[in-house]
């Protein structure tokens, strides 16, 4: 117990103090997982609102897919990316294994199915309420697309910030992929992890305090969101 | 081969001197649910005027102004606009019954309306500003569209459909929640229109609002018309049984 007090407050101190290693790790999560969300919402978006308002064949079938894709367990993900980008794999010549964007490329994996499907499920609906009035007005399809996408800003900004929390929780698939190379690829999941098991509680905790802090803010973030949505009767 | 025969008619018309007419629906029928909503519709409005489509509810007005709209396909039977079979969906504009607007601001509302009409950019604001006016939205132009009143949301609607300057105007029920002042700024916007040379269909279950506008009533009941006949005589003595039920505020079987 005595222990515990003491680390809390190295904890605290650690993060009072802008400790470099601290930081450091902080720094990479966020490039990392920013990385990955942006081009998660970039691939989407588009795929989500194709699949919302096109018709083609296969389209049923992709959109069970893509929310089936929602549930991918991470550290599947990972090995699926390791095999990829490990020495012996198809993208192997690239040598991206154990590099900060092996880690986007495994959390944009995990992200996109959950941007697009929540995407294609508002976008869907919308399109539903707007169809005929677009269409008595002649806009084009891409238009069309334009104007679904924008009136449902509010509800994308909320998957986006759904996929970011999942991306920053995240910890099966950056520790496969990124191996947890201090300095290199050390993100606060995976620092956690190990600095417990190691028995460093103090860093870990300062880690896990800011990881809810941050995991505080998107909620709140989604929140806000959703109120103003409602207020504004944008939801 | 058809497209000849179609400019030609189309020519013919025009060297006679008598406009095409606006619309035509022939044997138009529109089914769900093996029933016929819409069973056997026979109309032609001319290219001018205001006409007033009245009826019971369920009659099939909201479903006629949609098929007018090239919204929903006939299962049998033709429509034609100034005599083609494509609908010129920029030229004809549709006001919901249930007014549908963007999740954005009143102004955002119409820029985007004339914007999808294609007003060069430079000319937009001074639409804007005119629509604006027009619908006594002035002050509301930057409020989010849809937290606005139903009577305000319809008002929104209508100028947003005069943003396209239509050639055919369907206005389903665009007074139904309106106070009297704002149901009299749009009749007037409805009359300046028509003015303008659009042809106006209107629907209404005003009998009030009909004479004051109609030039002629359409009267449909079960998906069919029962008469068209000059406003001031439906009024005084309509040709159909149903009509004058309707009129005497009797149900219609
Ligand atoms: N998509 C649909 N599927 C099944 N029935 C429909 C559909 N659309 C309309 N109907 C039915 O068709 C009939 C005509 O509907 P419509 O909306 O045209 O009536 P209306 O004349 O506009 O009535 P109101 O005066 O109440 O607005 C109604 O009985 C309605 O229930
Ligand atoms: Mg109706």
């Amino acid at each position: 117990m005595q222990d515990f007090g003491a680390a809390f407050g190295q904890a605290f101190a650690l993060i009072a103090g802008f400790d470099p290693a601290l930081m450091e790790i902080i720094s990479l999560s966020m490039r990392v997982t920013f990385s990955a969300v942006l081009i998660a919402c970039l691939i989407g978006l588009p795929l989500g609102a194709v699949l919302a308002v096109g018709r083609f064949p296969g389209r049923g079938a992709l959109v069970v897919l893509v929310s089936a894709l929602m549930g991918l367990p991470p550290v599947v993900v990972g090995l699926a990316v390791y095999l990829m980008l490990s020495a012996a794999g198809p993208l192997g010549v690239l040598q991206l294994l154990y590099t900060p964007t092996a880690m986007i490329i495994a959390q944009a994996i995990l992200v996109t199915p959950i941007i697009a499907s929540l995407t294609r499920q508002v976008v869907e609906d919308m399109h539903g309420e707007y169809d005929e009035l677009l269409r008595s007005m002649g806009t084009s399809r891409v238009s069309t697309v334009a104007t679904l996408l924008w009136d449902a800003r509010y509800s994308l900004l909320t998957a986006a910030l759904a996929g970011l929390g999942r991306a920053l929780a995240e910890v099966g698939a950056v520790m496969i992929v990124g191996g947890n190379i201090n300095h290199v690829t050390r993100v606060m999941t995976t620092a956690i992890a190990l600095e417990t098991s190691k028995g460093a509680l103090a860093l870990a905790l300062g880690l896990g305090i800011i990881l809810v802090g941050l995991s505080i803010l998107v909620n709140a973030g989604l929140m806000g969101l959703r109120k103003s949505a409602e207020r504004l009767a944008y939801a | 081969m058809p497209e000849t025969i179609t400019r030609n008619s189309h020519l013919s018309v025009i060297e006679s001197g008598i406009a095409p007419p606006a619309i035509t629906l022939q044997d138009v029928v529109f089914e769900r649910q093996g029933k016929a909503l819409v069973d056997g519709l026979n109309l032609t409005l001319t290219a001018n005027g205001t006409t007033v489509l009245m009826g019971p509810n369920g009659a099939g007005k909201s479903l006629t102004l949609r098929l007018m709209a090239g919204l929903i396909a006939p299962g049998q039977g033709k429509i034609r606009w100034n005599g083609v079979e494509t609908v010129p969906s920029q030229r004809v504009a549709l006001v919901f019954q249930k007014p549908v607007l963007l999740r954005r601001s009143v102004r955002a509302n119409l820029t985007h309306a004339l914007k999808t009409y294609g007003v060069p950019r430079s000319a937009q604001p001074q639409r804007l500003e005119e629509l604006l006016k027009m619908g006594n939205l002035t002050e509301l132009a930057d409020r989010p569209a849809r937290v606005l009143s139903g009577g305000e949301q319809q008002r929104v609607a209508m100028v947003r459909a005069l943003a396209a300057r239509p050639k055919l105007l369907l206005l389903d029920e665009p007074t139904a929640s309106l106070d009297p002042q704002a149901t009299a700024a749009i009749e007037s916007l409805i009359r300046t229109a028509a003015a303008g040379g659009a042809k106006v269909l209107l629907v209404t279950h005003d009998p009030g609002q009909g004479q004051r506008l109609a030039d002629e009533i359409v009267f449909l009941n079960h998906g069919r018309v029962t008469e068209v006949t000059g406003a001031s005589q439906f009024f005084d003595a309509p040709r159909s049984r149903e009509a004058r039920t309707y009129l005497s505020g009797h149900l219609l079987f």
